[in-house]
């Protein structure tokens, strides 16, 4: 029997949430004015719960590393949210978003979580409508809808390539009313460096004042962790420069497990690695897809004629092009779910036919889409459609509307106009599925220490669909956790305030204390990226798109020969008494020095190919992802003092209201 | 591969005077963007054992709004409609000067070297900055309220700010108008914004008033140096707003 309860209330799937809000504890309202609560993170998750439980009565502290809650790395999303509104009329239902997600997740996750995140969905865009977020909409007034990978109905909400913006600009509007009030009390700037347990629960933070370098105790309650993902382990990734997983690491270490860690999603649709300068990638948003058309020449001469600059993409004919996801994929075509897809594109590029001087980029291709449009609009205007010019300009009109920001974005990046050329793109880490285990309750192992969005890995599996990560944040934020926190904080109505003079606090803060002397005091020669750029090197080339035994031992090996040779060599200037941006990379990088270690043996554990964990040992004779029975279930791992020696654990996972079949999108 | 010579504005505190400080540097490809040029700097920096340049940036794809660098006497630089981060090296040329300096505002205090303190861009913000509804999820069904296409689409260019600050750096008199009226017009132009409209334009332009912010007189360089093209309509529709409120108030 295993030691995690998952605790995934009784009775039919679809009353499982209405049953257990009936059943937990509530906090009073006047009692809730006696319990403080922290949220580290104000990204969708964290904005979006400490907006509501403040609005609730708690007294919450918010803290972020940036220098507004505004700037979180959800303002970045780009192509929208999901939810069962069924406006379009194409079938959807409750049921449908549940399925997609858990079938998009390759069966790898709970289908009570995602059950309940399906149901919520709806409430979000009535939320987020009241809130004043001005979502897309059609000429009759209504929202408009699109389509995301891996789903045959349109139930992706957007505000053109910014939704991710536009929501967590809503959430911190709502974080303002109640900053405003006083209900939440907010510290930008602030690093979140130990969590403190006291008599085995979360009941406080270490962290680190960002501008003058000063050591700060905070307590509360209970502690809400809202820090996003782990992805810039790769170095290079689509995540904001600053995203790191210090904080869920720190509580890994306190006794949380870590859920999953391999489950890294790799989106297809990035703008390649241009050389060695290069500090981050950008997204091209899925929703591109919609309408861009990928593919590759499919002789090897055109490839090369291409690479030399003799030949121009727009010139190739359409018989010598290879749209390999329509080929391979006729049902889903171009929107097949983001691993198929990322992993389609390196096989081609594999195989020699990438069409940049890398040899690592393949075609994002709208010409078909502004011809389409520009037909539309030339016979809603009555006039002539046989005018390749006019249709041309009136369809760059219709996808300027729709994707103006993203190709504003590539053009300025790769200095190619995208109207006029095929975009070109390839994959890079977008996004962690796994993360911190918890429970139904969204509570990890640590009582009282929570995690939501991004942070924890329960709702999406091995593979992320598309616009259900804002979906998510959003869902844990506003509806979740409001809820289920309150039945842990029902018995601590007469705690009263947690001291911070405690011996609890005081070992934490000395940990903290111990951790920065060591790392301003190491007389090292060599700078924190230049170990970080290392570490990535090892996780792409050896933990990427596609992993095997050997080397994912060798990675494993490499990583903790990294950390010990940061530990020796790196140099962090300054000093710790001052802004010294240097300073917390560093701490960052240590901790991405082990989580990429347990990264690593996680994937090796994994004997199975499932979503963006694809192990070459384990595919069928068509190349897809081979899934394995006897690894249904989440791998929690629990710290024993070094990420080698962490101890394994298992979640069985139960499909009781899905078959589990082979995931096909042909 | 370009050859330049940066002059950067370096200040160890809020209470330093601070100075520019020059700094050659080599080897820059054009397809670098502007702060992985400055990425460059800082190695060579830290190897010699030196401190390396303080500045805000974090998502590198021009929507966080954090980077902040006025360069060569404009902020973000040479190019219209992008960040400092969307810039790229392929704007200058071999041989150039390039002048780094950080926002100048009374509102705005530097932190460090190219960083300031914009939180007051915050109590804006928390002065109403929002809509008054319960996070609850009970609120009527989001088609209930149809909304005319061209106003729904204003809103959201309005609502598109990214809280950068390059309009109170490239103002004469670091007014923050731009700033507070697109979030003003956001929620005037949308019937979920008009309940509380009064008593939200007035509480903003007061707290604005109040963090030592100019005045406008209609230059119009926020709307040039806006990196999302943010239009000067919004400040004319904030100030008909203000105007009815303060008759009704």
């Amino acid at each position: 029997m295993s030691i995690l309860d998952s605790k995934i209330p009784e009775g039919p799937l679809a009353d499982k949430w209405t049953k257990h809000k009936n059943d937990i504890n509530l906090v009073n309202p006047a009692n809730k004015r006696l319990i403080d609560v922290i949220i580290v993170g104000t990204g969708l998750a964290g904005g979006s719960s400490a907006a509501t439980l403040a609005e609730l009565g708690y007294n919450v502290k918010a803290f972020c590393f940036q220098d507004s809650p505004r700037r979180a790395h959800s303002i970045a999303a780009q192509g929208g949210i999901n939810a069962a509104k069924n406006y379009q009329g194409d079938g959807d239902s409750t049921y449908r978003l549940f399925y997609d997600t858990v079938k998009g997740g390759d069966y790898r996750s709970r289908e009570a979580n995602v059950h309940r995140l399906a149901e919520v969905s709806t409430n979000i865009i009535d939320q987020c409508v009241a809130q004043g977020v001005p979502f897309a909409r059609e000429y009759g007034g209504l929202l408009d809808n699109r389509s995301f990978g891996g789903v045959l109905v349109s139930r992706t909400f957007y505000a053109k390539g910014q939704t991710g913006q536009q929501l967590l600009l809503g959430a911190y509007a709502a974080m303002n009313r109640q900053i405003g009030r006083g209900k939440i009390k907010m510290y930008t700037r602030h690093e979140m460096l130990d969590v403190v347990i006291v008599d085995g629960k979360a009941r406080g933070i270490i962290a680190r004042n960002l501008v003058t370098g000063e050591i700060e105790r905070h307590s509360a309650h209970a502690v809400v962790l809202g820090t996003g993902g782990y992805g810039n382990a790769f170095y290079l990734s689509t995540y904001a420069m600053g995203s790191n997983v210090t904080a869920a690491w720190k509580a890994h270490k306190r006794g949380a497990f870590f859920a999953n860690p391999c489950y890294t999603q790799i989106h297809p649709t990035c703008i390649p690695v241009s050389g060695d300068h290069q500090s981050k990638l950008t997204l091209m948003s899925e929703s591109l897809r919609n309408d861009g058309r990928i593919w590759v020449p499919k002789h090897k001469k055109d490839v090369d004629a291409i690479r030399n600059g003799s030949l121009k993409p727009t010139d190739l004919k359409e018989e010598d092009r290879d749209y390999y996801l329509e080929r391979r994929y006729p049902a889903f075509g171009n929107l097949v779910p983001r691993d198929v897809a990322s992993r389609a594109a390196k096989e081609r590029c594999d195989a020699g036919y990438g069409v940049n001087q890398t040899g690592e980029a393949v075609y994002l291709d709208f010409a078909s889409a502004i011809e389409r449009y520009g037909k539309e609009q030339a016979y809603v205007k009555g006039l002539n459609v046989d005018d390749t010019k006019l249709v041309t300009d009136l369809g760059k009109k219709v996808v300027e509307n729709k994707y103006g920001n993203l190709f504003q974005m590539y053009e300025k990046i790769v200095d190619q106009n995208p109207y006029e050329t095929p975009m070109m793109i390839y994959p890079a880490v977008h996004y962690t599925m796994g993360g911190l285990w918890v429970d139904y309750n969204l509570m990890t192992t640590v009582p009282g220490l929570y995690a939501i969005g991004e942070a924890n890995f329960s709702d999406h599996g091995a593979n992320r669909l598309g616009a259900s990560a804002l979906m998510q944040g959003l869902a844990d934020g506003y509806f979740v956790l409001p809820y289920t926190i309150g039945d842990y904080l029902a018995h601590d109505i007469r705690t009263g305030t947690i001291p911070t003079d405690t011996k609890e606090f005081d070992e934490a803060e000395e940990n903290v204390r111990a951790g920065i002397n060591k790392l301003i005091n190491n007389q090292g020669t060599k700078s924190v990226d230049h170990f970080h750029k290392r570490l990535g090197k090892i996780m792409w080339n050896k933990c990427g798109m596609a992993r095997n035994e050997k080397d994912l031992k060798s990675a494993i090996s490499e990583i903790a020969q990294l950390r010990e040779e940061f530990y020796k060599d790196v140099f962090v200037p300054g000093t710790e008494n001052e802004y010294n941006e240097e300073l917390a990379k560093a701490g960052r990088v240590a901790d991405f020095l082990e989580l990429g270690e347990l990264f690593a043996k996680d994937a090796l554990e994994r004997e199975e190919s499932a979503g963006g964990h694809f192990r070459d040992e384990y595919q069928t004779e068509g190349g897809e992802a081979l899934r394995r029975p006897e690894f249904q279930y989440v791998s929690a791992w629990e710290y024993k003092g070094k990420p080698s020696e962490a101890v394994h654990h298992k979640e069985e996972l139960k499909y009781e209201n899905i078959e589990v079949k082979e995931r096909s999108y042909k | 591969m370009m050859n330049l010579t940066l002059k950067i504005w370096r200040q160890k505190n809020a209470s330093d005077k601070g100075q520019i400080v020059d700094y050659p540097i080599s080897g820059i490809s054009p397809d670098m963007s502007f702060l992985e040029m400055l990425d460059v700097l800082n190695q060579e920096l830290i190897e010699k054992g030196e401190q390396p340049v303080a500045f805000d940036h974090d998502c590198r794809e021009g929507i966080c709004g954090t980077c902040s660098l006025y360069i060569n006497g404009r902020a973000h630089g040479p190019q219209t409609k992008i960040t400092a981060c969307q810039l790229h090296m392929r704007s200058f040329k071999d041989g150039d000067t390039i002048y780094i300096e950080p926002w100048r505002a009374e509102a705005f205090p530097v932190v460090k070297d190219l960083i300031v303190d914009r939180t007051s861009f915050d109590r804006i913000q928390q002065a109403g900055g929002f809509i008054s509804v319960n996070t609850s999820g009970n609120t009527q069904d989001a088609n209930a309220i149809p909304i005319e296409k061209e106003n729904a689409d204003k809103a959201f260019d309005a609502a598109t700010c990214i809280g950068c600050g390059a309009c109170v750096a490239s103002c004469k008199n670091s007014s923050a108008m731009l700033f507070v009226s697109a979030k003003v017009s956001q929620f005037a132009l949308l019937p979920q914004g008009q309940v509380e409209a009064t008593d939200r334009v007035l509480n903003m332009v007061k707290q604005m008033d109040e963090e030592g912010f100019g005045n406008c007189t209609n230059t119009g360089a926020c709307e040039v140096e806006c990196p999302k093209g943010i239009s000067l309509e919004n400040i004319a529709r904030m100030n008909r707003e203000y105007l009815s409120a303060s008759l009704k108030g």
